[in-house]
């Protein structure tokens, strides 16, 4: 076994998994607390992309770009959640999923048209393009560390918010009881709002972290989308621990499975029969995992209390 | 209300009335106008538009139209697209299609309906071996030519080992099959990756770097070639394992893999029928035109092929005097050939697909400061697919 390529699969699950985190807690706080299911999460993470990519083209700077695309995004989820959003709260989850896929189309279309087919992409900055040497001679790209970083310092923060605010306070509430805290003189709609802005933002800035490294072309969000709709439900539906534990579980399963599965499989198969089976089995195993979950705990690992 | 409808019928009734007269010659043409892989649909039509200017949208005499569809890299969409040609606008020849999956579901209806159909690019296996047609032809090569002649570059260039790293659908593994026919050295890996949703290549990387392989060979078409290449430098094998590319890096993408500071794309080598630099008189004539027309921009073999298909039907329209029902007749014709093609000579084997030469092509920068490919010289010459000796026409 070789141990070094076993750490550098495990450290880049760990960073697919905060990608993950970062799609999947604003989906499981607009999910759990407005009910509402938002196919077009995945366009606000291709907005992020854009944004940032943007921005960091006038301004010359990738940092300027994403510091400046963080109150653009909040602004595009508020705008998105008055003009559109709100008014299917009250719709069933069909109505939303209909709306919402609506606005996919709609979107990956004027990004097409705005963009071009080849996107956009903008080079790392010269300080984290290098390759950073870990413990036991593991050898990641230095952008890929920072990624992390900044995933678990959103991450830090948000259970600060969830945990130790009043904002924190409601939101948990709504998770957990809706027409309570409707009935306790909460401005539902207000705080709806700001979930969405904060879900928007959190999407957004996964787009803008993965830019470098994947580019910003229209539909990018769609496939994180999938994945972060499974770690919401391996995860529970509402709880940001949950969206936590089940990207990484999921961003570790899902690269182990894709690095190893081949390899595997080679033991007991002939050379074809597991080089066709390894890529079908391994995109299949994040599936299987959320399945074998959700027969021992049908409300995921963490359901919020009270749910 | 009624007063509305009065305005309707007059207008009914012209739409009736066809707009041309009959004699308008339709060209259906397949391509990917939507989704991030349009950037070779662009370059497609873009050439094809090229085409038709030059020849005045006539062909031996008469009006040529062309019809373009897009597929969304949807086989579906594709197939459905071919049906809406056929029955709805009744064109009189099938071409384009850039997918080996999506002409995979859309030629049998070409074929069903009596249609000659031409693929400008995807070299589907299959249709150049056992289920060869007489209707069916090919303009551009068949899929494992081109990855056998970097597999031939491979052992000139002294390679002993190698990692495989393309797609999971039909052509990624006819260019891993293509490459090991007849690389000699030793496989050490290889992967097939999801498509087209792949994105991140890390996973992928880190086992190529365990295996410390002499190089590594990849087939990323349109728009997943700049991710790739740019995580390949963000890796670090950039500075270690050369790359051989084929079909990822071209014309299309060049000036991108430039504005992104991916430098380490520069020396690398590729192998392709075609080079932008091929010394004939039509090629000159197309390169410079194209470049006129688009920017500075080198066209990429995208281009290449679909200016030859015009150029194709062109002769076999002539051959026929225009009579397009006459199916014996285009056969013939476009068995024979006879159209300057930015190849120099070109010829059909029995199976349809090309006889041709594949040249190797190193990443230069040109005078004028532009990423280009240059033809560094023949590998495989005269070469036909080895499907051809399953084809029994």
């Amino acid at each position: 076994m070789n141990y070094v390529l076993l750490g550098e699969q495990f450290f880049n699950g760990f960073q697919l998994g905060i990608i993950l985190f970062l799609m999947a807690a604003g989906l499981t706080l607009i999910f759990g607390i407005m009910d509402m299911v938002n196919l077009a999460h995945g366009t606000l993470y291709m907005f992020g992309g854009f944004f940032a990519a943007t921005l960091a083209f006038w301004t010359g700077s990738f940092v300027w770009g994403i510091v400046l695309a963080i109150p653009v995004m909040m602004i595009a989820g508020v705008l998105l959640d008055l003009i559109v959003l709100r008014t299917l709260y009250e719709r069933s989850h069909l109505d939303q999923v209909l709306a919402t896929f609506g606005l996919i189309l709609f979107f990956n279309e004027l990004f097409l048209i705005v963009y071009g087919p080849e996107g956009m992409a903008f080079p790392l900055p010269k300080a984290v393009s290098g390759i950073a040497t870990l413990p036991g001679g593991i050898t990641v790209p230095e952008y890929r560390l920072v990624i992390i970083v900044l995933g678990l310092l959103v991450a830090l923060g948000l259970y600060l918010l969830v945990a130790k605010t009043r904002v924190g306070m409601l939101i948990r509430a709504g998770a957990s009881n809706r027409e309570m805290i409707g009935a306790l003189g909460i401005n539902v709609k207000l705080l709806f709002t700001a979930v969405f802005g904060l879900g928007a933002v959190l999407a957004g800035f996964a787009g803008m972290i993965v830019t470098p490294i994947t580019q910003a072309q229209s539909g990018m969000g769609e496939d994180p989308l999938i994945l972060a709709f499974v770690v919401i439900v391996i995860g529970g539906i509402g709880s940001i621990r949950g969206a936590f534990v089940g990207a990484v579980i999921t961003g570790i399963i899902d690269t182990m499975g894709r690095s190893f599965i081949d390899v595997g499989l080679l033991t007991f198969l002939d050379g074809e029969a597991a080089e066709s089976a390894g890529p079908a089995i391994s995109s299949m195993l994040i599936y299987i995992l959320m399945a074998g979950i959700l027969a021992f705990k049908p409300q995921g690992l963490f359901p919020p209390r009270g749910a | 209300m009624f007063k509305k409808l009065l305005w309707i019928a007059p207008v009914i009734a012209l739409a009736a009335v066809p707009a041309a007269d009959a004699k308008t010659i339709k060209i259906g043409w397949v391509n990917t106008l939507t989704t991030p892989a349009s950037i070779i649909g662009k370059q497609m039509k873009a050439a094809a538009e090229q085409a038709m200017d030059e020849i005045g949208h006539k062909m031996g005499g008469f009006d040529v139209k062309i019809i373009m569809e897009d597929d969304g890299v949807n086989p579906k969409t594709g197939k459905q697209k071919t049906e809406k040609l056929i029955k709805k606008d009744k064109v009189d020849i099938l071409t384009g299609y850039i997918w080996s999956h999506v002409l995979a579901a859309s030629a049998p209806v070409a074929l069903k309906a009596g249609k000659i159909i031409i693929s400008a690019n995807a070299g589907y296996s299959a249709y150049a071996g056992k289920k060869c047609h007489k209707n069916f032809f090919n303009i551009s090569w068949e899929n494992s030519q081109t990855p056998m002649a970097m597999g031939e570059l491979l052992n000139k260039k002294g390679v002993k080992s190698l990692y495989i790293l393309s797609p999971n659908y039909a052509a990624g593994k006819d260019m891993a099959n293509g490459v090991q026919r007849t690389f000699k050295g030793k496989i050490i890996g290889k992967d097939l990756t999801p498509w087209p949703s792949h994105s991140d290549w890390s996973a992928e990387f880190a086992k190529v770097k365990a295996a410390k392989p002499d190089g590594v060979f990849v087939f990323y078409p349109g728009g997943a070639g700049p991710k790739f290449f740019t995580q390949y430098k963000q890796s670090g094998l950039g500075k270690t394992t050369p790359l051989y590319s084929v079909f990822s890096i071209d014309g299309a993408n060049l000036p991108l893999f430039q504005k992104a500071g991916l430098d380490n794309i520069v020396g690398t080598f590729m192998t392709q029928f075609w080079s932008p630099d091929l010394d004939n008189a039509q090629n000159k004539k197309f390169v410079a035109g194209f470049r006129k027309r688009n920017k500075g921009i080198y066209p990429a073999f995208y281009a290449a092929q679909a200016y030859d298909a015009v150029y194709l039907i062109k002769s076999a329209v002539e051959a026929v005097k225009g009579d397009m029902s006459n199916t014996d007749g285009l056969r013939a014709a476009l068995e024979k050939a006879d159209f300057p093609s930015i190849r120099g000579k070109f010829r059909y084997g029995r199976n349809h697909y090309p006889i041709q030469n594949f040249y190797s092509r190193e990443v230069v920068i040109d005078k004028d400061g532009n990423w280009t490919v240059k033809n560094t010289g023949i590998v495989l010459a005269d070469h036909e697919t080895p499907h051809a000796k399953d084809c029994k026409l």
